[in-house]
């Protein structure tokens, strides 16, 4: 028997892209647990249905492609983007709605640039945007938390998804659109005056921004990701938000912690602001990136057309990736510190 | 307890130590054949000073070192040569060599060796030269000839000698067993090196998954300056450049040396090798290798000799053929698989990994590269092994090397950790292969561009050269042609410059050269083209008089000019023609020249004639020159007597005959003296 010739190492750690994947979706679990418990089944239909909808896309891709089916949809890449979508969607989104965001996210963000790995921008997030400016009557009416309003049952969900022309939801503006509109009111009377505002920032909102919180944290002791571009992130959104608060006048751009745990910060930091494909690449440049990313929200949320901007302002940082890149190579070993002569 | 340092990276895979350590050391025995690469180092192979047939003693040399970064081969038993001939060895490309081949005699007779045990009375240079005439070179697996390491330069102050005993790879614990069994000759050689490279301070780094080799060196060490640190186990401790940072906190400057931050730093099996050529005298002839994964039924440590296959040592251990897919030189980490298992054992050897299908899983074909940053954060270098993968992928050469491919130390951790599985590290010798070979095909095309342009610029020169000088000359004429202008008092006019060059063109031909029929022509043309001038200024002035022109007076003394010019050219036609005839006449008189020459030859002849002539020849001759010469003033005085000139004429003939005849009578005396 002839000996097998490989090269060094012979040896392989535990971790997996497959691993890294798993993690990922387990880590989405406690987030998506509390956005059903306070916005009822929709978002797990989202998912459900974005996830069937991801797999069939992404065998369709690859059959085209003539690449291995089963090695290629074992890599668990289509489920996750299709799980980030499904969250990021409103819950009881038309089945029509979901199929235009995942077909944009694989077939268009994906697949046209090469597939997993290839992509400059993230998938969910191109999905995202292009559904946030196609279709924004659909996707910025968000449903009433319980106890605001009544909802829905499974039943109901189902049908909100599949045949949307016979449901009829009860939605409402989320605090982020609130305060985006509001400007003759103080921040107190604000709270007062709607009934989606909780204790920080929106009824619901709070504790999904809380579990995604802690989903991150766990991803963070997994070593799926390293903290440098979530934690970047997060200090430049609360220090900018600090920075405008004024104490909560009417002109107020809302309190650090509102920011913090409104809309998709906490989603988005730990889910998608660390998608590595699309971010920079050392850990110097993570900081930046993320910092970019925190600035831009808050800018977006605050000055822009939009109430939330987690999505634009990852997309505007992928742009900005590979330029981040060629200014924040680290100081490899030997090598002079920059000005000054090596250790 | 003495700080120690941390590096960026590294990896903790599974150490896979304690199968191979439980047993000591034991003897692989005298195989029947013995095969010895000529090159185990880095550097030049060695060159066979035996020949076949030849018997050899054990520890006899049998090939010299070639060069400076080279070193010489002895003869791990006796026996006989029986080829000199490429046989397949031990190297990641699987590739032949030529080899000295021995049939050991079972003798295991010694030649004549003696060591110095007295090394302190020995001069530096010859305990370097002992050590290189051992065959010693870097034990831990890179082969760098240690004499060459230890040479360092008289001006570079060594602050550290490092002894490494990290052997952070898993499987392998050559150098475990080495420091539990031979601490005390670990630290004599720290000693000797010591003695040899002069440091402040001798430090043995050991990673802290080795407590019983560390209790041994530290018994060992026990009152002298050598110092055992411990530092936490991380995967590539062992690494020069990381044990350096380790232990020192300094960092090796990016394709430097280690002395260049003085420091040495050596294995702790070269040690033990320096210990054993300077104290016993005993050359390079065998070492300790590791041979253990689940391939083999008892994994151990063995003294093997150099040159003993891999085969044997397999069998050895218990080798399970079944069980083994692979077989691997080194560790896990850094190893390369060797294509059969008849491959000699050689000075870098310290594992042979025998590893079953569970244990080394074949690696899963590679996915795509997500840039999750693990090899990143694992890099022991700080590199971005991401980006060097992208653009080896690429072929981005240059990007790579931007992104400093070549202090990739290819130690595998971020391979390690890739969750896609990709053969990063197979993808950056590949490209520093084609750097490589691109810097060399570049380096030859800048040489051929150099000479290139050296000929083009020269060319150049030359060319320029030439353009200055017929500048130089053109300036210098117009500059003459000027000066004469000035001279002749009459203003910048060509046909007075023509004047002037026809006056030098005279002046040559007066000399006898060649005549000019151009510079007549120039003349006649200047006559011509001022003749039609002076008509074409008649005309208009005619018409202009006709017509009653405001010009009139202008036009007047246009022609006025004109005609004067005109004039001017036609006398200096005249007197070129006449300079001519003149130069043509001189010319005719050239025959009378050269009869004159010709006289002035026949006087030379006559008088190299007289030389030849006796005295008294000459004393007569002369006489009758004189003579002659008398009766010739004689006859001119008669003549002018009777012609009646003037007194004052014959009354100098008289003289003149006067004179001749004293002349006659001073000969006349000569003569009759010398006959």
């Amino acid at each position: 028997m002839a000996l097998m010739r490989i090269t060094s190492p012979h040896t392989h750690g535990p971790m997996s892209t497959r691993r890294v994947m798993q993690n990922v979706l387990l880590a989405t679990v406690p987030g998506v647990v509390v956005l059903t418990h306070f916005f009822g089944f929709g978002t797990l239909v989202n998912i459900i249905w974005a996830s069937i909808l991801a797999i069939a896309f992404e065998a369709l891709a690859l059959s085209l492609r003539k690449r291995p089916l089963a090695f290629y949809l074992g890599d668990y890449s289509a489920l996750v983007t299709a799980v980030l979508l499904g969250i990021a969607l409103p819950p009881y989104s038309p089945w029509w709605l979901i199929a235009v965001g995942i077909a944009s996210a694989i077939l268009m963000a994906k697949h046209l640039y090469g597939g997993l790995g290839y992509n400059p921008f993230n998938p969910a997030m191109v999905g995202y945007v292009v559904l946030l400016i196609s279709f924004p009557v659909q996707m910025t009416s968000w449903a009433a938390p319980r106890g605001v309003g009544e909802l829905p049952g499974l039943l109901q969900a189902l049908q909100a998804c599949f045949t949307p022309a016979h449901f009829d939801a009860v939605t409402m503006a989320t605090p982020l659109d609130v305060l985006k509109q509001n400007s003759s009111l103080l921040m107190d009377d604000l709270w007062q005056q709607n009934a989606q505002f909780g204790r920080w920032a929106g009824i619901g909102w709070e504790w999904a921004s809380l579990a995604f919180l802690a989903g991150g944290l766990w991803l963070l002791y997994q070593r799926i990701f390293t903290w440098h571009a979530p934690v970047a992130m997060l200090m430049v959104l609360a220090l900018m938000a600090a920075l405008f608060y004024d104490g909560g006048s009417s002109g107020s751009g809302g309190s650090p912690l509102f920011h913090l745990l409104s809309g998709a910060t906490m989603f988005g930091a730990f889910f998608i602001v660390t998608d590595p494909v699309s971010s920079a690449v050392s850990t110097r440049g993570r900081l930046v990136y993320g910092a970019l990313i925190g600035l831009l929200t808050y800018l977006i949320r605050v000055y822009g057309n939009y109430p939330d901007a987690v999505a634009f302002a990852v997309l505007i940082m992928n742009f900005a990736a590979p330029f981040i890149d060629q200014y924040t190579q680290p100081r490899t070993y030997g090598h002079a510190k920059r000005g000054g002569e090596s250790e | 307890m003495r700080q120690v340092y941390g590096f960026h990276g590294g990896i903790h895979p599974p150490e896979n130590k304690h199968q191979s350590v439980a047993a000591p050391i034991a003897s692989a025995g005298i195989p029947d054949e013995l095969v010895l690469p000529l090159s185990q180092h880095i550097g030049a192979p060695a060159i066979p000073a035996v020949e076949v047939g030849q018997r050899v003693l054990k520890g006899q040399l049998i090939a010299e070192p070639a060069g400076f970064v080279s070193v010489p081969l002895h003869a791990p038993t006796s026996g006989s040569i029986t080829a000199i001939e490429d046989r397949q060895i031990a190297h990641p490309s699987g590739h032949s060599a030529r080899c000295i081949v021995i049939a050991a005699d079972g003798k295991d007779q010694w030649v004549d060796h003696q060591g110095a045990a007295d090394y302190k009375t020995v001069d530096r240079g010859e305990l370097l030269s002992m050590i290189r005439n051992a065959g010693i070179a870097g034990m831990g697996g890179a082969g760098f000839p240690t004499a060459v390491k230890l040479a360092v330069k008289p001006d570079i102050k060594i602050e550290t000698l490092i002894i490494n005993g990290t052997e952070c790879e898993p499987y392998i614990t050559a150098d475990d067993i080495l420091m539990r069994e031979q601490a005390d000759k670990i630290v004599e050689g720290a000693q000797i090196l010591a003695h040899l490279v002069q440091p402040d301070e001798i430090l043995i780094g050991v990673e802290d998954n080795k407590p019983e080799g560390i209790a041994a060196l530290q018994a060992a060490a026990e009152g002298t300056a050598v110092e055992i640190v411990v530092f936490p186990t991380k995967y590539p401790s062992g690494g020069e450049k990381q044990l350096i940072e380790i232990l020192t906190g300094k960092q090796v400057p990016s394709g430097g040396l280690p002395a260049a931050v003085g420091i040495v730093c050596q294995n702790v099996g070269s040690a033990v090798a320096v210990r054993d050529a300077i104290i016993d005298g005993r050359p390079l002839i065998s070492r300790v290798t590791t041979v253990t994964g689940e391939g083999v039924s008892e994994p151990r440590n063995y003294e093997v000799l150099l040159g003993t296959s891999m085969a044997h040592l397999l069998t050895l251990a218990g080798y399970q053929h079944e069980n083994n897919k692979r077989l691997i030189m080194g560790g896990p980490m850094m190893g390369f698989t060797v294509p059969d298992a008849h491959v000699p054992i050689v000075k870098t050897t310290n594992c042979i990994l025998a590893p079953s299908e569970t244990e080394l899983p074949t690696p899963p074909p590679a996915q795509a590269c997500i840039r999750c940053g693990m090899c990143a954060e694992a890099c022991p270098a700080n590199l971005l092994p991401q980006q060097l993968f992208w653009f080896s992928q690429g072929k981005e050469f240059e990007k790579a090397e931007q992104h400093n491919l070549f202090d990739c130390i290819e130690c595998g951790a971020c391979s390690f950790v890739c969750p896609s599985n990709i053969p990063l590290v197979q993808y950056y010798r590949a490209a520093k292969a084609e750097v490589v070979q691109m810097r060399k095909d570049a380096e030859k095309s800048e040489h051929s561009r150099i000479r290139f342009e050296a000929r083009q610029a020269r060319l150049e020169r030359e060319d320029a050269e030439k353009e200055a000088k017929r500048a130089a000359r053109k300036k210098a004429a117009e500059e003459k042609a000027r000066l004469a202008a000035e001279q002749g008092n009459a203003d910048e006019d060509p046909i007075q410059a023509a004047i002037e060059r026809a006056k030098a063109k005279k002046a040559a031909q007066a000399m006898g050269e060649g005549t000019s029929e151009s510079e007549k022509e120039k003349l006649e043309k200047a006559v011509a083209t001022t003749r039609k001038r002076l008509d074409t200024a008649t005309a208009k002035l005619e018409t202009a008089k006709q017509e009653g022109s405001d010009f009139i007076g202008a036009l007047q003394t246009g022609v006025d000019k004109t005609r004067a010019k005109l004039d001017s050219a036609e006398k200096s036609l005249q007197e070129y023609q006449q300079a001519n005839d003149s130069a043509d006449n001189q010319a005719d008189e050239q025959p009378t020249a050269d009869a004159a020459q010709e006289a002035i030859k026949k006087a030379m002849a006559a008088r190299a004639a007289d030389a030849d002539k006796s005295p008294e020849d000459k004393a007569r001759e002369a006489l009758q020159k004189l003579e002659a010469r008398l009766q010739k003033s004689e006859a001119r005085l008669t003549e002018s007597k009777a012609a009646g000139e003037e007194e004052k004429i014959i009354t100098a003939l008289e003289a003149t005959v006067e004179r001749m005849k004293e002349k006659v009578a001073q000969a006349q005396a000569k003569e009759t003296e010398t006959s």
